[in-house]
């Protein structure tokens, strides 16, 4: 009836039908897109929406208070958060995945077990490059410049993406964690804390000072701090050791995240079994 | 790329599962799970919710490892030759699902493509599914808007992309309408006029009576008894005769009238006496003949086959009751 395709079984061709069933996957991922652009067109502009409130909400005080734009200050914060707003997209789109059946789909398949998770990953970078695209764009409207060279605007955005990743496998280990939507809202609230609690939007010298550490160590405030830094754009003069290193820890941070969380997504998965 | 020509498409011995999560006084899911499919044939596993038909399907399709006991489907251990068994098997199941935000055809085309088919083979075997199960027109349309019969028939579409030896259909009509259920049996009929071995797990005996060649029937994690479905109506007894008269005071006189042609006991059910019997035709009309000379009058008289329901209340009734039955104990029936 069907013709299949010869077997190979050189590690090679193993490698090449990894690298295809993840393109497979991916573009699974941005047929989704198309079949509900306004879902990712509102998530796109989710970010935007946000810092726009805060914008409104803050930048009178505290630019006053800072004597510079407090927009120059709030956009590398804003992409900061923008990358960290990809983990609710990664963790439902996960959850939905195993709770709906699709994850056991390809479980079934004589496909590679790699290529679910990459394909997931690689859309949900290009999802978060496009995210990062859209508030860039409206930073450069509300009149946010960068005052860098080339390669340090560029280690900047390499920074955002970094946690971005990071984020990514935080949101599969808990998409295949939860067992219920219910456990996926309670995170979706949790976020929030966490960004507030950070120096995304806010000079966390306004802080009382045990607030402070906390926020200083956030990995958000490191990514933020940093690449404010990068960007040439005004900061806050940090008092932790956590903020006088924000550029090592935007990187360390991040790769702990992963290093933590890629084995336990990998183990979970594989568990999914048991 | 053919299997190693095994005997039988599945057979599995004294398969043991107990969920993680299951609390320790909790009875397994599966507990000393014997199977064997021939292949080519269509094997319904019968049992109600909660009887372990998911879980056993879930193991043979590699999606859940076994505790104790051996599985080998196409001649593969699933254990230990998953992949092997993976490129062999199609799967179709409320958890084996379709991507419901994308068409019908882009659902297909993808599975066809992890199934290792070139682009443009994925594409056109995608297109002939869709012929043949009767959704070429609502292929490019999204799964979301599908009827429940459409989307069963496409899972049933996905569970074919590569043509596979073994398919495993659990509960397929759970829930369709009566059209629906009927569009999904068509579907399955043509499987197996292909020669693909079809393991179908159902609650509704009416559909594994006229579709299995054999049946196993599943209670508590363990078969209690399989064979055809005339050898498994064969157990619970034979033909009968009942008799439902006008005035149940005629009772008596019935029993008397009709005792030449019962096998056994003659038993009154609900007003209606049940008058076992060798031979349907000539039991029924020497009986109602000797009703007739007796003068008795009745408002029914028929001759009945037991149904799987009976054979299925008997053996699940006992096994739920006898807790003690160790695990070699399967009643077989001799075929
Ligand atoms: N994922 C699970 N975790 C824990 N227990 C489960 C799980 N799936 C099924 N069970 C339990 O295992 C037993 C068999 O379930 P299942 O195989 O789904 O039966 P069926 O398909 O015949 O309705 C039931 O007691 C059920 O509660
Ligand atoms: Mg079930």
């Amino acid at each position: 009836m069907t013709s299949r395709t010869v077997t190979h079984d050189r590690p090679i061709d193993r490698l090449r039908r990894a690298l295809a069933d993840t393109w497979t996957i991916t573009l699974r991922e941005l047929q989704h897109w198309r079949s509900r652009p306004g879902v990712i067109v509102f998530n796109w502009l989710f970010p935007v929406l946000t810092m726009g409130m805060f914008i409104g909400l803050l930048g009178g005080a505290i630019g006053a208070a800072t004597g510079s734009s407090y927009v120059d200050f709030v956009m590398p914060g804003a992409f900061a958060m923008a990358m960290f707003f990809g983990l609710e997209a990664t963790m439902t789109a996960v959850c939905t995945d195993a709770s709906k059946g699709i994850t056991d789909r390809f479980r079934s398949l004589p496909m590679s077990g790699f290529a679910v998770v990459a394909g997931r990953c690689t859309a949900d970078m290009i999802n978060s490059l496009v995210s990062l695209a859209v508030v860039v764009t409206a930073g450069l409207l509300f009149g946010w410049r960068p005052d860098a060279s080339a390669p340090a605007i560029a280690a900047a955005f390499a920074l955002l993406l970094l946690l971005r990743f990071a984020v990514l496998w935080i949101g599969v280990f808990i998409g295949l964690k939860a067992t219920s939507q219910e456990a996926v809202a309670a995170v979706q609230i949790a976020v929030w804390p966490l960004l507030f609690l950070s120096g995304v939007f806010i000079d966390t010298a306004t802080m009382p000072r045990w607030l402070r550490a906390i926020a200083e160590a956030n990995p958000l405030s490191a990514t933020a701090t940093a690449a404010r830094d990068l960007f040439g754009n005004p900061g806050f003069a940090g008092e932790s050791w956590f903020a006088e290193n924000a550029a090592l820890l935007a990187v360390a941070w991040p790769i702990l995240l992963v290093l933590v969380f890629l084995p336990l997504s990998a183990a979970t998965y594989r568990h999914l079994r048991r | 790329m053919r299997g190693r020509e095994p005997d039988s498409a599945i057979e599995a011995r004294g398969v043991r599962k107990k969920y993680p999560s299951a609390a320790p006084e909790e009875r397994s899911a599966l507990d000393g799970f014997d199977l064997t499919v021939a292949r080519g044939s269509v094997h319904g596993l019968l049992g109600p919710n909660g009887a372990g038909k998911t879980t056993a399907v879930r193991i043979m399709a590699t999606l859940l490892d076994l505790d104790a006991g051996e599985a080998r489907v196409a001649g593969y251990d699933v254990a230990r030759e998953g992949r092997q068994v993976r490129r062999r098997i199609g799967l179709v199941g409320q958890y084996a699902a379709v991507d419901e935000e994308l068409s019908g055809l882009q659902n297909l085309v993808m599975f066809g493509r992890l199934s290792r088919l070139s682009p443009r083979a994925a594409r056109h075997r995608a297109e002939e599914l869709l012929e043949q199960f009767g959704l070429a027109e609502t292929g490019p349309k999204r799964i979301s808007a599908y009827s429940g019969g459409m989307r069963r028939r496409l899972d049933l579409a996905a569970g074919l992309v590569v043509a596979p030896q073994i398919l495993f259909v659990d509960e397929p009509t759970t829930g369709l309408d009566p059209a629906g259920r009927r569009d999904v049996w068509d579907a399955i009929r043509i499987l197996v006029d292909g020669g693909t071995t079809v393991l179908l797990t159902t609650q509704y005996l009416e559909e594994a009576d006229r579709f299995a060649d054999r049946i196993s029937m599943l209670a508590h994690g363990r078969v209690v008894a399989d064979g055809t479905p005339a050898e498994l109506k064969a157990r619970v007894g034979s033909d009968w005769l009942e008799v439902l008269p006008r005035a149940e005071a005629d009772i008596p006189r019935i029993t008397k009238a009709v005792r030449r042609w019962a096998s056994g006991d003659i038993r009154t059910v609900n007003g209606r006496v049940r008058v076992p019997v060798l031979d349907r035709t000539t039991s029924l009309l020497g009986a109602a003949a000797a009703l007739q000379d007796a003068g008795i009058a009745l408002d029914d008289l028929t001759v009945r086959t037991p149904t799987l329901d009976e054979v299925f209340i008997q053996l699940t009734g006992a096994a739920a009751t006898d807790d003690t039955t160790p695990a070699d104990d399967t009643q077989k029936v001799p075929a």
